[in-house]
């Protein structure tokens, strides 16, 4: 079999689909650990949250409220969503999280690792685990377009833009705006920065709900096109996990970049040699552990 | 622990069957082993690892087609088994031990990810099926593992109980040893405090690799033992689920205790066969207990208990 210019143009662009999540996910996991020093396990399972609040909002909601013809259509899940997310992280942080602080981290792991079970298992008890699909993907977003190269679906192209929005839109705030000079100071010295007058624990609080509120973001671009499980989410957090490891958690920049790359990457080796295609981002976080320990973007310590 | 308490353990397990349903029993060991070799590491040595069930699973497929498709003595099939554990863990841990901390569980949870691909994958381990019906076959050519003996009118498998058994001794014995001994203090030196066991001259890599491997090894055993008791290979025994599960009995029981991950794995396992009618449940109920034993009890039952007599156990 040939390969042409365009099938390997059309899996760098499916490739680039999924690399936008990685590229949230991975963000949300980079600002969490930033400022908590945790690494949020259950990002995966909030993010399948995320979908099952769209999905469930759109189905269940209605009828639930006594409304059987109300349906939240997916603009307003995109919104809603993220908040209900955000508004779970923000009790899970000040019930729990908030205790561990004075542990080791490792502690933080294990308890978000426990919370993504037991998110996890309520909906494996409730839901198909090979899925539901999500139907409410609106009006404008179906058909395609063409990229001159390809015919490439409205839906995917409007989740790479909206994701890239955010992406960037929240390095620009953490890098640029005042805000996020106190959100960097945070990171390196919290002491320091509360005896400037700063609510640290506020801080922190919110940047956890804001870090899961981009999962379920994420979660809910994920619902129509991948079928809504619940399972979804453990299945991701791995490579995100491995994502992580490749960028390094340090830069907000590099784990953007490194989840954009390999996502690409891994639409190419689709077409290269397809069975490696699910292992390549583990086989090249080997590498990577081999060549420079550090992670791509991270700092020797 | 004196002489007695461990002359009683032994009675304990030696009477087991007769009370207990063998099989249970069995997997008890099997998962008891399982933690304590995962606590080695996480105990004594500091290293969180969330791969674990890339060892235990991995070698439970190679003694499974040893023994089944090889037609190997189950002696020879568990030592294939642990074998490959142990040069599995060589490469994990290699790779692992370049990284610290939180980034150490998050690689050994990602290469055991793809021990989780290739299991699934490959031609010989039979995909989602597994390996079934794995036969348990004559110890040395010699004693039929499969035997079943009257015993007051119901069935024993006892011949293989008795194996798994000593099989168990000695991997706990092992254990028991190297934490005990001058490299056991290294161990725990690094745990205490990395950079002063560096500076102290000690090649810390390397006794971290050693530590993985031996961990990784037994951790091998263990599940090669439980493909002969189960006669079963799986995709779960390589899932993160195992993993999660092996790190949740040494948590559960007392990390960094010797009779901890003992305590743990009876709990877990316990847990389970009572409440298999639950269904998925399960998974809400052991990650209820996560968050719990995380923030209430970070010392474990056996932790908590040496705390309360101020001795350690």
């Amino acid at each position: 079999m040939d390969i042409t210019f365009q099938m390997v143009m059309s899996q760098v662009m499916l490739g680039l689909n999924n690399g936008v999540f990685y590229a949230i996910l991975s963000l949300g996991l980079a600002v969490i650990f930033g400022l908590l020093n945790i690494v949020n396990f259950a990002h995966g399972a909030l993010y399948m949250l995320g979908a099952y609040v769209a999905l469930l909002g759109f189905t269940s909601l209605g009828p639930l409220i006594g409304m059987p013809d109300f349906h939240l259509n997916y603009w307003a899940a995109l919104i809603v969503a993220p908040l209900v997310v955000g508004a779970l992280g923000i009790v899970i942080e000040r019930t729990m999280l908030r205790r561990l602080y004075r542990f080791d981290h490792l502690y933080g792991l294990l308890l978000t690792f426990g919370l993504a079970l037991i998110i996890q298992g309520i909906f494996t008890n409730f839901f198909n685990v090979s899925g539901d699909p999500y139907d409410a993907k609106p009006e404008i977003l179906n058909g395609v377009v063409n990229l001159g190269f390809m015919m490439f679906p409205k839906y995917r192209l409007w989740v790479i833009g909206v994701s890239l929005l955010v992406c960037f839109g929240t390095w620009y705030v953490i890098e640029r705006t005042k805000l996020g000079s106190y959100l960097r100071a945070g990171t390196e010295n919290p002491e320091l920065v509360k005896a400037f007058g700063v609510n640290v624990p506020l801080m922190i609080t919110l940047t956890y709900g804001y870090g899961v509120a981009l999962a379920a973001f994420a979660g809910v671009l994920a619902a129509p096109i991948y079928s809504v499980s619940p399972v979804m989410g453990s299945e991701m957090i791995i490579t995100v996990f491995a994502v992580v490891v490749i960028g390094g958690m340090g830069s907000i920049m590099g784990s953007i970049v490194t989840g954009l790359l390999l996502g690409m990457v891994e639409g190419f080796t689709k077409v290269v040699y397809a069975p490696a295609s699910s292992t390549v981002i583990f086989l090249i976080m080997v590498l990577v552990l081999l060549v420079k320990p550090a992670g791509l973007f991270g700092k020797e310590s | 622990m004196n002489k007695y308490a461990w002359v009683a353990l032994i009675i304990i397990g030696l009477l087991a069957p007769f009370v207990v349903y063998p099989v249970i029993m069995m997997k008890l060991l099997c998962f008891a082993l399982f933690a304590c070799a995962f606590n080695l590491l996480l105990g004594y040595t500091g290293l969180l690892s969330f791969g674990h069930a890339a060892f235990f699973g991995g070698a439970s497929y190679i003694t499974g087609y040893l023994v089944k498709n090889s037609g190997l003595t189950p002696e020879l099939g568990i030592l294939g088994g642990t074998l490959f554990a142990a040069f599995l863990g060589y490469l994990v841990g290699s790779l692992a031990i370049r990284r610290q901390g939180i980034y150490f569980a998050m690689v050994t949870l990602a290469l055991a990810q793809i021990v989780y691909f290739v299991a699934l994958k490959a031609p010989f381990t039979g995909g989602e099926d597994g390996l079934q019906g794995i036969p348990r076959g004559k110890l040395f050519g010699l004693i039929d593992l499969g035997h079943v003996s009257i015993v007051g009118g119901s069935p024993l498998g006892l011949n293989l109980y008795y194996f798994v058994f000593v099989m168990f001794c000695l991997g706990f014995w092992i254990i028991y040893r190297t934490i005990n001994s001058p490299f056991g203090q290294v161990l725990k030196a690094i745990r205490e405090n990395e950079p002063r066991a560096v500076s102290l001259g000690y090649k810390v890599e390397r006794f971290k690799l050693i530590a993985f491997v031996i961990s990784a090894a037994l951790a091998g055993m263990a599940g090669s033992m439980k493909s002969l008791v189960f006669q079963l290979a799986s995709l779960t025994d390589v899932s993160w689920h195992t993993s999660g599960e092996v790190v949740l009995m040494t948590l559960l029981g007392g990390v960094g205790t010797v009779l901890g991950p003992l305590a743990g794995a009876f709990t877990v396992i316990t847990l389970q066969s009572e409440l298999s009618s639950a269904g998925s449940w399960i998974t809400v109920i052991i990650g209820s207990i996560f968050v719990i034993c995380v923030l209430l009890f970070r010392r474990g039952f056996i932790g908590e208990l040496g705390r309360l007599l101020k001795r350690s156990l």
